[in-house]
């Protein structure tokens, strides 16, 4: 009943949000355009938060996966253009190239690719060298974001002809929704129903136990961070494809979205705790909020005040009904 | 304190509770896990707020909305788990939260603390070194750090739980001679113990609680144990351990040689099929280390292993499983239960394999098998999916032997499997070990309770600073000669 109760949290603020842009802002709010805007803006969001949620749940936290999307789009992009005949002499010249079929879908590989793998090291510094997630995540996002600027000097790769994650559509539904739909329906059943979906949780309740009880938990949670590295390399190739171009700097403070959207849902920073339900309802509410609070002309700068509110109050509620719960 | 009740939610925690306590004394409480003795002190020093009843000390009317009030009518309470800062000394500790002041601003008077500390040690005779860190002390020295710290703030009423839990021999008996010193200065110590020998032995008065409410208060002198756990359990323990009928096999496990990086060497010994070895020492003899060396937690160094004649390496506890081995740990929850997590995820933990689902969960069919072990067990919970957080310490360590019969490894280890459980939930434990010798499986159990081990074993291994030193059939000897061999040095 109170496990009901918790998921229910999130889901009425949702509800709640929901109704307050329609009574606010009714003829911009409700509309088809902006709704499907929200919700595709929302879903390379989504992506990420789902890796997030096993990091999460852990108990370790992921703060590189923002610049790590500008680092992945990048190289995805170089590798299209590479694959496509390109030299690196035309590359830095910035000539427009024409893409082959064959070089975007490598390129959305490469991209997926140097997420795992930068992911994997991540995951592997945390556990052999026993360094705190916060850290080791620290230190990699600048090591992202500076990576992802020396690549060509601060300026983006175009791939004007990279549109099937933009507006692609297999049966009418577009490519980015079903992918979002794939991810959500693996990691929530990764979660939910399998070993690594315990063990995940046992990590995050208790180390040591987990340790004891026979669980792998440095290869489990290199696979945690490899997972999120590669979630964050197919949501960079969604935003490169909307933008035509891997901009260096794309996701730029991304993870507070991300990391927010995850507590709002449920998951305890403490670990132990979360689901893929509750990501997806808090990655909604800050996507709504954040759309809303434009609609009603409050600046950008003020949404991040009110993101930051929402956080520590999800958190507090979150508190008070564990503690009740003793 | 007259007519306490304390609901909380569905449970009637304490029913119109009576307790009293004469100044100068040392009054001990009994019964079993859940009986409500943690809830009764916990009214007592202002941490739960009573839902009816008054509370009178020293003949005032006291009526306590939060841990400071008590402190400040003059109770402390010591909790089974300390709570002190580890990397702070000891006179920090003392005066966290009520430091002295320098003349300079916001500057604490270091000096001046360490001086008070050292006068409450000499005072009391504590060997305590005020500016010894925490984490380098002993738990028997952390806990006179505990009573330093209710003396500072004048306590004269001083709660202590389970106190001597964590200590060894020695040191427990440095823990009596202090009650009786405090006791002669005409302090007020309420003990809650499960180990009849001190509570006998210590308390002048005794109050037996059961479900909630006192069955019994007494002289202690007008009490024998058999009084004491007749109405703890409410009912006659003829046979506190089960009768056995062991038929011993061949060498089922084996070690030679054994050593690790945890100071323990040279550790040779062999466990046959349906045999139950009990493991004696003191306090950092390396029981628990040996432990940790076999099921790969901390890996060996060297020597060998057999199990059912096959060598085994093991390099971490994922490994040890895998090939036949289990331990239930000595701290559960630390290294045994994740609190926050069902029950029967704990259970299921390391036997998804076993069960069938070595990737993709059955739930409904993980249900049943928890529920089918929990029987065997006889847990008691609401329903396997209940968080682990919401048993008692007694239920918890069934959940986790549970897990290990559902894992029905060839060699099972137990590290203090009775620490903190109660008396029936005690001999449940023995029952299932038992059971478990007759299918023939061979089992380790360190126990720092002689009469526990001299109960259920058939042999019995003294260590001794990192040695086996002895190793004895339980019917020939006796426990006074394991503890010779435990504690006295040789020459």
């Amino acid at each position: 009943m109170n496990r009901f109760a918790k998921q229910l949290l999130p889901f009425c603020s949702l509800i709640f949000i929901f109704s307050l842009w329609t009574f606010l802002v009714p003829n911009e709010f409700l509309t088809a355009t902006n709704l499907t805007n929200v919700l595709s803006r929302t879903s390379v969001n989504l992506i990420m938060a789902a890796g997030m949620t096993f990091v999460i749940i852990t108990a370790g936290i992921d703060l590189s996966v923002g610049t790590m999307m500008g680092m992945c789009g990048m190289t995805g992009a170089l590798a299209m253009l590479l694959f496509s005949g390109a030299s690196l002499a035309d590359v830095a010249s910035g000539a427009s190239i024409d893409l082959t079929n064959g070089a975007m879908f490598g390129g959305i590989l490469v991209s997926i690719a140097v997420g795992a793998i930068v992911g994997g090291i991540n995951g592997t510094l945390i556990t052999r060298l026993k360094l705190a997630p916060f850290i080791v995540t620290l230190g990699a996002m600048s090591i992202f974001r500076g990576s992802s600027l020396l690549m060509n000097s601060g300026k983006p790769f175009a791939v004007s002809d990279f549109t099937l994650l933009d507006t692609g559509r297999v049966a009418g539904i577009p490519v980015s929704v079903l992918l979002l739909a794939l991810v959500l329906a693996i990691t929530g059943f990764v979660l939910k129903y399998t070993r690594f979906g315990r063990y995940t949780y046992a990590i995050g309740s208790n180390v040591e136990t987990a340790f004891h009880a026979g669980v792998n938990v440095n290869r489990v949670l290199v696979v945690i961070y490899a997972l999120t590295g590669a979630l964050v390399g197919l949501a960079a190739m969604i935003t490169t494809s909307r933008a035509s171009s891997a901009q260096p700097t794309a996701g730029l403070a991304l993870e507070l979205d991300i990391i927010a959207a995850v507590i709002i849902g449920g998951c305890s920073p403490g670990g132990g705790r979360g689901s893929m339900v509750g990501t997806v309802i808090g990655t909604l509410l800050i996507g709504f909020l954040r759309n809303g609070l434009t609609l009603c002309g409050i600046s950008t700068n003020w949404q991040l005040v009110a993101i930051g509110l929402i956080i520590i109050l999800a958190v507090t509620a979150d508190q008070i009904a564990t503690r009740r719960n003793v | 304190m007259e007519g306490i009740s304390k609901r909380f939610g569905p449970v009637q925690a304490l029913k119109d509770v009576t307790f009293s306590a004469r100044p100068g004394s040392v009054h001990a409480l009994c019964g079993e896990n859940g009986a409500g003795k943690s809830t009764l002190m916990k009214v007592l020093s202002g941490v739960y707020k009573e839902d009816a009843g008054t509370i009178v000390v020293d003949g005032q009317r006291q009526d306590f909305m939060e841990p400071g009030q008590a402190i400040d009518a003059g109770i402390s309470m010591l909790y089974q788990e300390l709570d002190l800062a580890e990397h702070m000394m000891v006179y920090e500790n003392v005066f966290l939260g009520r430091e002295i002041m320098s003349a300079i601003p916001f500057k604490t008077d270091a000096a001046e603390m360490i001086r008070k500390t050292q006068e409450l040690c000499d005072q009391y005779h504590f060997d305590i070194d005020p500016e010894a860190m925490i984490r380098d002390l002993t738990s028997g020295q952390c806990q006179i750090v505990e009573l330093l710290k209710a003396l500072m703030r004048d306590a004269h009423i001083i709660v202590m739980d389970e106190p001597t839990s964590s200590l060894s021999e020695g040191e427990a008996a440095n823990l009596f001679a202090i009650v009786k010193d405090l006791r002669a200065r005409g302090l007020t110590i309420i003990y809650i113990s499960h180990r009849m020998e001190e509570v006998m032995d210590l308390s002048d008065d005794l109050s037996i609680l059961r479900d909630g409410e006192v069955v019994h208060s007494d002289t202690t002198a007008d009490l024998t144990v058999h009084d004491v756990v007749r109405h703890m359990v409410g009912r006659e323990l003829k046979d506190f351990f089960p009768e056995r009928h062991v038929s011993i096999g061949d060498v089922h496990f084996e070690v030679a040689g054994l050593a690790s990086g945890e100071g323990i060497r040279d550790i040779s010994f062999e466990v046959r099929k349906g045999e139950v070895v009990g493991m004696a020492g003191l306090v950092g003899a390396g029981r628990t280390e040996t432990a940790r060396a076999i099921f790969g937690v901390v890996p060996p160094t060297a020597g060998q292993m057999l199990l059912k004649g096959q060598s085994l390496r093991v390099k971490d506890p994922e490994h040890a499983i895998r090939q036949g081995i289990a331990l239930l740990t000595e701290d559960r929850k630390r290294t045994g239960i994740c609190t926050g997590l069902p029950c029967s995820w704990n259970i299921t933990l390391p036997n998804y394999e076993r069960i069938g689902m070595a990737s993709v969960l059955n739930l409904r069919r993980e249900q049943q098998l928890c529920e089918e072990f929990g029987k065997k067990v006889r847990v008691k919970w609401a329903e396997p999916d209940a968080p682990a957080r919401s048993l008692s310490g007694g239920n918890q360590q069934k959940v986790l032997i549970a897990r290990w019969l559902m894992a029905d490894t060839e060699f099972i280890i137990y590290d203090e499997p009775t620490r903190g459980i109660d008396v029936g939930a005690k001999k449940e434990v023995y029952g299932i070990i038992n059971e478990l010798a007759a299918q023939g499986k061979a089992q380790l159990v360190i126990s720092s309770e002689l009469p526990e081990l001299f109960g259920i074993c058939d042999r019995i291994l003294v260590m001794r600073r990192g040695r086996l030193v002895g190793n004895l059939l339980t019917k020939e000897t006796t426990p006074e000669a394991v503890m010779h061999l435990a504690a006295v040095e040789e020459e």
